[in-house]
């Protein structure tokens, strides 16, 4: 019985501790410590081994566009926004936004940094062409 | 023992309804019209039904093959409304001959039927927004299948102007099918000036929203034989996930549809060079160019210069959604059971204008989530068991 209780997962959850981490400044991901590979979104399982041995650091921000596409929002409603994967240099892929950028010289490939944009109502994780 | 499977059922009846517009109707009544039309050309009724499965849009009852059945006065032996998205169908075909061939079932009824179009005007989907994507407003599904198309144009150079020979392919095929919902004219021109939604994709590279139903009909392939039409065997089926999201996607270029269709043809017994008619799940234009490449009908990165040279058009070298596919035929939410019946009606000889000479094995690819659930199923008539 000992050993089935070791296995259950304590609280917060994983989504819990990656916001709080926002909410304090701060972009963290989660790195296994069984097979050295990073992983994002938050998880309680490491998608490449299965190991639960998750630890949360704090990646370069580093990061390579990998894929776009220019939501066409009508002007009236704000008018168009980008949409884009990146690839951060530690492995793991997010969605995201290109900030201050015109979208015909957002490209695939670019090279961007993260930081936290505080100005909405929660923080978002958004990046700046580098 | 992996081909097991392989002709141990057959779709003996198969039907579409209610393609368009269908005012009036919830997506129950589409249906219940749908299995009674596939029903009645079996030469079957309700009362010889003894298993159920299906699916309903998203905002109809999760448990529809309880509520299908019941509507219908069928107390099912074995029921499943299980969901992969827009592919659910072609999974239930392979557990339709499970449960067929392992004596659970005798007759098996699969459904759908959508109103989203007289209803909503919009889709209607099952799927939830993703809290790691959704602050950043993909629109969805469209943005996820646009970054999935940004990618396979860089690493390939794939075009808007061959992404649009997709719709213009799909358009020439709506032309020939009576039933099919957009039958004007559609040129490349067209296409490219259409209004652009989430690029590289516009207006034209979306599938319709549409109403619609259908319904198919399995039994053993023995039974199958005494039954009015001419059947059509399922010879193999696999399916294969990598993500859900698009952004656990491991490569956005590539779809998990290498692995579903060598699998499906692996059972089945047959290479691409064998199969006579294409149908594939066509919700964007990208959709096609890639299932092309993963299903091995090309090499990796050469679907856009296939299709830009005319090939799945009609008269071209490989028919692929005859029907006209969801970009011009139908769209009601979840097209993959619109892949299995044209792949039959094709295989019975039932298409007219649009009927492939001499079709006898059919390929029928779903798609669903967004290039997430991917499953294939063979299909042959009785010369090529």
């Amino acid at each position: 019985m000992k050993q089935a209780n070791d296995l259950v997962f304590s609280s917060p959850g994983p989504d819990k501790i990656y916001q709080e981490y926002l909410d304090k400044g701060e972009l963290r991901i989660q790195y296994c410590d069984s097979c050295s590979k990073h992983i994002f979104y938050p998880r309680i399982l490491c998608t490449h081994c299965g190991s639960r041995n998750l630890s949360w650091v704090k990646p370069s921000g580093n990061a390579t566009v990998y894929a776009v596409s220019v939501v066409n929002r009508r002007s009236e409603k704000g008018g168009p926004y980008n949409v884009v994967l990146v690839d951060l240099d530690e492995g793991p892929r997010m969605m995201s936004k290109v900030v201050g950028i015109d979208h015909e010289a957002l490209s695939i490939g670019m090279k961007v940094k993260a930081r936290l944009d505080s100005s909405g109502d929660k923080p978002l994780v958004v990046f700046d062409q580098v | 023992m992996s081909n097991s499977l392989r002709a141990a059922a057959a779709f003996v009846g198969a039907a579409v309804t209610c393609l368009g517009e269908a005012p009036g109707l919830s997506s129950e009544d589409i249906a219940v019209q749908a299995s009674f039309q596939a029903l009645t050309e079996a030469g079957l009724t309700t009362q010889d039904v003894d298993a159920v499965f299906g699916a309903l849009p998203g905002n109809c009852s999760p448990l529809s093959g309880l509520l299908l059945a019941e509507i219908m006065g069928i107390k099912p032996k074995f029921t499943d409304n299980s969901r992969t998205g827009g592919s659910t169908f072609l999974s239930h075909t392979l557990m339709a001959a499970m449960a067929i061939k392992e004596g659970l079932c005798d007759t098996a009824l699969i459904f759908y039927g959508s109103n989203q179009r007289s209803a909503s005007g919009k889709l209607v989907s099952a799927v939830q927004s993703f809290p790691y994507e959704a602050d950043y407003k993909p629109l969805f599904p469209i943005t996820s299948y646009a970054l999935a198309a940004s990618r396979h144009m860089h690493e390939y150079g794939t075009t808007r102007e061959q992404l649009a020979h997709v719709a213009v392919s799909a358009r020439k095929w709506a032309q020939m099918n009576p039933d099919a919902f957009m039958r004007d004219p559609l040129t490349v021109d067209d296409v490219l000036s259409s209004r652009m939604v989430s690029s590289p994709l516009s207006v034209r590279d979306c599938c319709l929203i549409t109403d619609g139903g259908a319904a198919l009909v399995m039994v053993s392939a023995e039974r199958a034989k005494d039954l009015p039409k001419k059947p059509v065997y399922l010879l193999g089926g696999a399916a294969a996930t990598w993500h859900m999201n698009i952004l656990a996607m491991p490569d956005l270029a590539q779809t998990a549809a290498a692995e579903s269709g060598a699998r499906a043809m692996k059972m089945a017994g047959v290479s691409n060079s064998d199969i006579d008619v294409v149908e594939l799940y066509d919700a964007f234009t990208i959709n096609t160019i890639m299932f092309l490449e993963d299903l091995g009908f090309v090499k990796k990165g050469e679907g856009g210069a296939f299709v830009e040279s005319g090939a799945i058009a009609p008269g071209g070298s490989l028919p692929v959604n005859t029907n006209g596919g969801g970009l011009s035929c139908v769209h009601p939410g979840m097209y993959g059971m619109f892949t299995l019946v044209e792949a039959i009606q094709q295989l019975r000889g039932e298409c007219g204008e649009r009927q492939i000479e001499g079709a006898e094995i059919a390929l029928a690819h779903g798609n669903g989530g967004v290039l997430s659930s991917q499953i294939t199923n063979i299909l042959g008539t009785e010369a090529v068991l």
